[in-house]
C-alpha cells in the first residue's frame, strides 16, 4: 500500500502548519500580549526544524526520498503521493526557512486589517503547508489541486490586509491565476485521457512520464502548452506579467515575500518537475519561444523596474527580470542552465525576501512607499540602509553574495546554449545594477529630507528577522557548495529524462537505482 | 417482458409492486397528505404534513436501497436492472442512483420548506393563495396566521413525478411524468408569502412556457410514434438503428423533444423562464426546483438520447455541441450583469447545466469498467451541484431585512463583517460552483470534463474552461461584495434559524467538503450504476 522511509517527515511537515493554523483560529480573539505571533512564530520554526532534519539525513544522489503514496480517488487515478529530489528539497527548504522570518518581520501588519490578527498568521500558515505540499508532490492531481488551493489563502491575505486598493489587486491576481489554473485542467485531464488508454488512468508522475514517451506528438505539445500557459502566469513572465506589480503594490511585505519569493517558484518548479519532466519533446519543441520570452522578462522587467517611483512595484518588476532568467536557465537543456536556475530559485527566495521585507519596513516608518519621497535615510537609520544595500547588492548578484553564483551559471548555460541569448541577457544585469542602486541613492543618500529626520533604526525584532536571511545570503555566496551538490543530481536526471532521444534511461530509473520502492500499489 | 396485447381478451398488466416501491410511497404518501388536508385539524397540520412527507421520504429511500440492493450487480459498467410494469419505467442503476439523490434532496427540501423561524414563526408560503395581494382578505388570512400546508403533498407529487421523469422508458409515460413533476411546481413558484406579484407572475410565467413546452414534447412524440410505430424507448432503438422510416420525421421528434427536454433543464435558448422563477418563487421551491428538476431532467434527457436515440448519435451530437456552448456561454456571461442574488444564481444553474450537458455529450461508454463514462460523470456531477445548490439558497433565506429576504446584491456587502459564519458558508458554496479545489464542484467538473475529453470532445472542453474562468468571476464578486465591501446603509440582519435550515445547509456544506475531498465512494457508485438497460 504505501512505501515510507520511516517517519512520514512531508505530511507531517504538510500538517504541522495547518494544525498550527487551526489553533489560531481557535484562539480568542483579543488574546493580548502577541499570542498568535509566538504560536504562529513557534509552529513555523518547528516546521522548519523538522525540515532540516529532512535535509541532513537527505542523500543527494538518492533520486526522489520520503516517498509516501496512498490511493486518493481510484476512479480519477489520483494518489496521495508525496516525494522530494533535490529540486523539490531545495524549494521546501526555502519555503520553511522563509515562512519564520516573514511571522518575525510581519509581527504588526496583521493588526490594522480588515480581520483578526489570528486570521493573518493563521493564512500565512495555511500557506505555508500548501506551499510544501506543492512541492512535495509527485502525483500531477495532488499537485493541481495544491496549486489551485493556494490561491485561497494569498487571495484573502492581499485582500484582507493590504492596501487602499487590495481588493482590486486580488481580485486580478485570482483571476489571472485562475486562468492559467483552468487551462492546466484541460491539460491534467489529458493526462487522464493519455494514461487510461494507455492502461489504467493514473496521475503519479513516476508512471506518467513513462506512458507520455510513447504519445503522439501533437498532444504532448498540446498538453505542455497547457501547463505551460499555467507556470508563465504563476511566474511570471511577459506578457502575462501585469498582476504581479499591482499586488507587490497593496499587499503587505509579508504577503509579498510569501508570494513572489515561495509561490512564484510554483511556476518556475512546475516547468521544471512537469513540462520538463513529461513532455521532453514538447520542452525541446518550445524551446526558441520560451527563451525568447525569457529574454524579452529579463529586459522588460529590468528596464520598467528603473522607471517606477513605488518601492514594492520596483521589486515587482525585478522580480519579472529574475524569473526571466530563471525561465532562461531551465529551457536552455544544460547542466549548468538548470543548476543555476534551482539554485537562482532558492537566492532570489532570499534576496528578493530581503528586498521585499526590509523596505517594507522603511515604507511603514515614513508612511509612503514612492522613492521620491525619501532621502538621505542613510544617517538617520544606518542599519535599514545597510541592509537595504546588502539585498540589494544580493539581487544585483554581486560577487561574493549567492545569487552571484546562481547568476554567472545561467549565463553560462545561456552562452553555451547559443550565444545570442547571453548577449542580450547580459544586459539584464546591467539593467539591475542601475535600477537597486538609483533606488539606493535616492533614497538613502544625499541630504537628510525633514519628513525623514527622527525615523527610528530597526528594532531588535526586525534585524532578528532579517538576519537569518542575511547570514544565508553571505554563507551561500561563498559557499554554494552543500547547496549545489544537492541540486545538480536530480538536474541530471531531469537533463537526462529530455535529451533521451530514444528510449534510454529515465528520471525514475535513476530514482528506483537509488532507491528501491516496493511498486505499484494496486 | 414487453407484453403486446395481440389478442382481444383483457389482460391484467403485470406491475412489479416491489421494485416501484419508492414510486408508490411516494405517490401514496402525496395521496394521504392530501386527505390529511381534508381530516387535521387545521392548527395541526403543518405538524402532521411535515412529518408525514418527511417519513414518506425517508421511507422511500429505504425501498430504493433494497431495491439498489435487488439489482443483478455487475461491476464492468454493464447495465443492469429490469423494465417493469409492461416496458414503461426501468429500474435499472441510473434509476435507483437518480432516486437516492431526488429522495435525499427532497428530504432537506421539506426541511427548508418546514422554516418557520426567520420569517417570525411563519413558513415562507403565503396564508391564503386565494386572497388578492394587498386586499383585505388577504390581511386577514396574515393576522389569523393561516398557512398553506397544501405544499408538502404538491411537493410530493412533483417529487414522484421526478422520478418517474428519471425512470420513465416510454415515451407517454415521460410526457405524464413531465406534466406530473411540472404542475404542482407552477403552483409551489406561485405561493410566496411576500412579494406575492412577483411571485404570481413567475408561476404563470412558469406555467405558460412549461404548458408551450409540453407541447413540443408531445409533438415529437406523435413524430416519433409515426417513425418507429412505437413509444416504448426499446422499440425506438431498434427503429433508429434499423435506419427504417422517413429520416425527417425521426429527425423532427428529436428536436421537438430535445426542445422540451431542454426547456425543462434551463438550457440555453430555452432558458428565458429559469430567472425569472428562480426569483419569484419561495426560495425554498427555488432551492428544491433547481436542485431536484435539474436532476430529474438530465435522468430522462440521457435515459431518452442515450437508450432510444443512441444509434442516430451522428444526428444530433452537433446539436447538443452547439447547445453545450451556448448554455454556458449565456449562463457565465448573464450572470455578471446581475443584481439579484436569486436571479444570478439561476444564471448559474445555467450555466451548470451547460457543464453538465459537456458531459453528456462526450457519448464515452465505459468500456472496460476503469474509465469514467459520460453517464457515470453526469450522475456524479448531479449529485455535486444539488447539494452546493440546496445549500446555497439555504444561505439565501436568511439575509433578510425588514420587507422580507435581501436578495438585492448591493445588501450583502459588507455581510462578512455582519456573520462570518453565514457569509463563510456562502463564500464556500460559491467556490464550490466556482469549480476550486477541495470542494465537491472540482471533482464534478473534472469528471464531466475528462468524460467529454474521452469521448474526443477537445474543442468543447477547451471552451468550458475559458468559459469556467468567467463563471468564477460572478461568484467571486459575490466573495468580493461580502468580504471586501463596507455594508451600505444599515446593512443586512442575518435571521438565526431554526434547528431545520440549519440542518439543510450543514449536510450541504458536509456534501460539498467530502464530495470534494474523497469522492470516491459516490463516484463509484455512480460508476456500478452501470448503463441505462435497453
Amino acid at each position: 500500500m504505501t512505501t515510507v522511509n520511516d517517519f512520514p517527515f512531508l505530511t507531517a511537515a504538510i500538517l504541522l502548519p495547518l494544525l498550527g493554523a487551526a489553533v489560531l483560529m481557535g484562539l480568542p480573539r483579543r488574546s493580548g500580549r502577541d499570542l498568535p505571533q509566538v504560536v504562529a512564530l513557534g509552529v513555523s520554526l518547528v516546521t522548519l526544524a523538522l525540515t532540516a532534519v529532512m535535509a541532513v539525513r537527505f542523500d543527494p544522489g538518492g533520486g526522489f526520498q520520503f516517498n509516501e503514496q496512498h490511493t486518493w480517488i481510484a476512479a480519477f487515478g489520483a494518489h496521495y503521493a508525496v516525494g522530494v529530489d533535490g529540486i523539490g528539497l531545495t524549494l521546501v527548504m526555502l519555503t520553511t526557512i522563509l515562512t519564520p522570518a516573514v511571522i518575525g518581520a510581519s509581527w504588526r501588519d496583521g493588526d490594522p486589517g480588515r480581520w483578526s490578527t489570528n486570521s493573518f498568521f493563521a493564512w500565512v500558515l495555511v500557506l505555508e503547508a500548501l506551499a510544501i505540499g506543492v512541492f512535495a508532490a509527485t502525483d500531477v492531481f495532488l499537485f493541481y489541486v495544491l496549486f489551485e488551493a493556494t490561491l485561497l489563502p494569498i487571495y484573502f491575505l492581499i485582500g484582507g490586509f493590504g492596501g487602499a486598493r487590495r481588493s482590486y489587486a486580488a481580485i486580478k491576481f485570482l483571476l489571472y491565476s485562475l486562468l492559467g489554473g483552468l487551462v492546466m485542467l484541460a491539460s491534467v485531464i489529458g493526462l487522464y485521457v493519455e494514461s487510461s488508454r494507455a492502461g489504467a488512468p493514473t496521475y503519479l508522475l513516476s508512471e506518467l512520464s513513462e506512458i507520455m514517451a510513447d504519445v503522439d506528438t501533437a498532444t504532448g505539445r498540446w498538453l505542455f502548452v497547457g501547463f505551460f500557459i499555467a507556470f508563465a502566469i504563476k511566474a511570471p513572465m511577459v506578457p502575462v506579467h501585469t498582476w504581479l506589480p499591482d499586488v507587490a503594490d497593496e499587499a503587505t511585505p509579508g504577503t509579498s515575500v510569501l508570494l513572489v519569493s515561495i509561490l512564484d517558484k510554483i511556476g518556475t518548479f512546475g516547468m521544471i518537475r512537469f513540462c520538463l519532466g513529461l513532455f521532453p519533446e514538447a520542452s525541446t519543441w518550445a524551446t526558441p519561444v520560451v527563451l525568447v520570452l525569457a529574454v524579452v522578462s529579463v529586459l522588460y522587467g529590468g528596464l520598467v523596474a528603473i522607471a517606477q517611483d513605488s518601492i514594492p512595484r520596483l521589486i515587482a518588476y525585478t522580480s519579472v527580470s529574475h524569473f526571466g532568467f530563471i525561465v532562461l536557465g531551465i529551457f536552455v537543456l544544460n547542466s549548468q542552465g538548470q543548476t543555476g536556475s534551482t539554485l537562482y530559485m532558492f537566492n532570489h527566495g532570499l534576496s528578493t525576501g530581503l528586498l521585499f521585507l526590509v523596505s517594507g519596513f522603511l515604507i511603514a516608518r515614513r508612511g509612503s512607499r514612492y522613492i521620491s519621497d525619501f532621502g538621505g535615510v542613510q544617517k538617520v537609520a544606518p542599519v535599514l540602509a545597510g541592509i537595504l544595500l546588502v539585498a540589494g547588492l544580493s539581487s544585483l548578484s554581486l560577487p561574493g553574495l549567492s545569487p552571484f553564483v546562481s547568476e554567472f551559471l545561467v549565463m553560462l548555460g545561456a552562452f553555451l546554449h547559443h550565444y545570442l541569448y547571453a548577449v542580450f541577457a547580459v544586459f539584464g544585469i546591467v539593467l539591475s545594477a542601475l535600477y537597486i542602486l538609483l533606488m539606493y541613492q535616492r533614497t538613502m543618500t544625499g541630504p537628510v529630507r525633514p519628513e525623514v529626520e527622527g525615523m527610528r533604526d530597526l528594532g531588535f525584532r526586525e534585524v532578528a528577522s532579517l538576519a537569518p536571511l542575511l547570514a544565508l545570503v553571505v554563507a551561500l555566496g561563498f559557499f554554494p557548495g552543500p547547496l549545489l551538490d544537492v541540486i545538480e543530481p536530480a538536474v541530471a536526471s531531469t537533463l537526462e529524462h529530455v535529451g533521451a532521444e530514444d528510449p534510454g534511461p529515465t528520471i525514475e530509473d535513476a530514482a528506483a537505482d537509488a532507491e528501491p520502492t516496493e511498486g505499484g500499489d494496486e | 417482458m414487453i407484453a403486446r396485447m395481440t389478442t382481444t381478451e383483457f389482460e391484467a398488466p403485470q406491475v412489479e409492486y416491489g421494485t416501484v416501491s419508492p414510486l408508490l410511497i411516494v405517490f401514496g404518501v402525496a395521496l394521504l397528505g392530501v386527505l390529511v388536508e381534508a381530516l387535521v385539524d387545521r392548527r395541526r397540520r403543518y405538524l402532521v404534513q411535515s412529518v408525514l412527507s418527511l417519513a414518506g421520504l425517508a421511507g422511500a429511500f429505504a425501498a430504493t436501497v433494497v431495491v439498489a440492493t435487488g439489482l443483478t450487480g455487475r461491476a464492468d459498467g454493464a447495465a443492469h436492472g429490469s423494465v417493469v410494469a409492461e416496458g414503461a419505467i426501468a429500474v435499472d442503476g441510473p434509476s435507483v442512483f437518480l432516486w437516492g439523490t431526488l429522495l435525499a434532496l427532497s428530504f432537506t427540501s421539506v426541511l427548508l420548506f418546514a422554516e418557520r423561524r426567520v420569517d417570525g414563526g411563519v413558513t415562507a408560503f403565503a396564508g391564503q393563495a386565494a386572497a388578492l395581494p394587498g386586499t383585505e382578505a388577504e390581511r386577514q388570512a396574515s393576522t389569523r396566521g393561516l398557512e398553506h400546508t397544501e405544499v408538502y403533498p404538491l411537493m410530493l407529487f412533483a417529487v414522484g413525478g421526478m422520478m418517474l421523469f428519471a425512470a420513465s422508458n416510454d415515451l407517454l409515460t415521460m410526457f405524464v411524468a413531465l406534466e406530473v413533476l411540472s404542475l404542482p411546481l407552477y403552483l409551489l413558484c406561485g405561493l410566496a408569502r411576500r412579494r406575492r406579484l412577483l411571485s404570481q407572475e413567475a408561476a404563470l410565467k412558469y406555467f405558460m412556457l412549461g404548458a408551450f413546452s409540453s407541447g413540443f414534447f408531445l409533438y415529437g412524440v406523435a413524430l416519433v410514434y409515426g417513425y418507429a410505430g412505437s413509444t416504448n424507448l426499446a422499440a425506438i432503438a431498434q427503429a433508429v438503428s434499423g435506419r427504417i422510416g422517413s429520416q425527417g420525421l425521426l429527425l423532427g421528434g428529436i428536436a421537438l423533444l430535445a426542445v422540451g427536454m431542454l426547456f425543462k433543464v434551463g438550457a440555453a435558448p430555452f432558458h428565458a423562464w429559469t430567472p425569472d422563477v428562480y426569483q419569484g418563487a419561495p426560495t425554498a421551491v427555488t432551492a428544491f426546483m433547481a436542485a431536484c428538476t435539474k436532476i430529474a431532467a438530465f435522468g430522462a434527457l440521457l435515459r431518452l438520447f442515450y437508450v432510444a436515440f443512441g444509434g442516430a448519435q451522428r444526428d444530433w451530437a452537433p446539436m447538443i455541441w452547439i447547445i453545450a456552448v451556448l448554455t454556458m456561454a449565456v449562463g457565465s456571461l448573464f450572470a455578471l450583469t446581475q443584481s439579484d442574488i436569486k436571479r444570478m444564481l439561476a444564471y448559474s444553474s445555467i450555466a451548470h447545466a451547460g457543464f453538465l450537458l459537456v458531459g453528456f455529450v462526450g457519448l464515452q461508454q465505459a468500456a472496460d469498467g476503469s474509465t469514467i463514462s459520460s453517464l457515470q460523470s453526469v450522475l456524479f456531477y448531479l449529485v455535486t451541484y444539488g447539494f452546493m445548490t440546496i445549500g446555497a439558497f439555504g444561505v439565501v433565506t436568511l439575509v433578510r431585512d425588514a420587507g422580507g429576504e435581501a436578495n438585492h446584491l448591493s445588501r450583502w456587502a459588507g455581510l462578512g463583517k455582519e456573520s462570518p459564519v453565514v457569509a463563510g458558508v456562502f463564500a464556500f458554496f460559491l467556490l464550490g460552483m466556482a469549480g476550486i479545489p477541495l470542494t465537491s464542484g472540482f471533482t464534478g467538473k473534472w469528471a464531466v470534463f475528462t468524460s467529454a475529453a474521452q469521448g474526443g470532445a477537445w474543442p468543447l472542453v477547451v471552451v468550458a474552461v475559458l468559459l469556467s474562468v468567467v463563471a468564477a468571476f460572478f461568484y467571486l464578486r459575490v466573495i468580493v461584495l461580502m468580504y471586501f465591501s463596507d455594508p451600505v446603509g444599515e446593512g443586512p440582519t442575518v435571521a438565526v434559524p431554526s434547528i431545520l435550515t440549519t440542518a439543510v445547509i450543514a449536510v450541504a456544506v458536509a456534501a460539498t467538503l467530502v464530495l470534494g475531498v474523497l469522492p470516491g465512494p459516490v463516484l463509484d457508485l455512480a460508476g456500478t450504476a452501470g448503463a441505462f438497460v435497453r
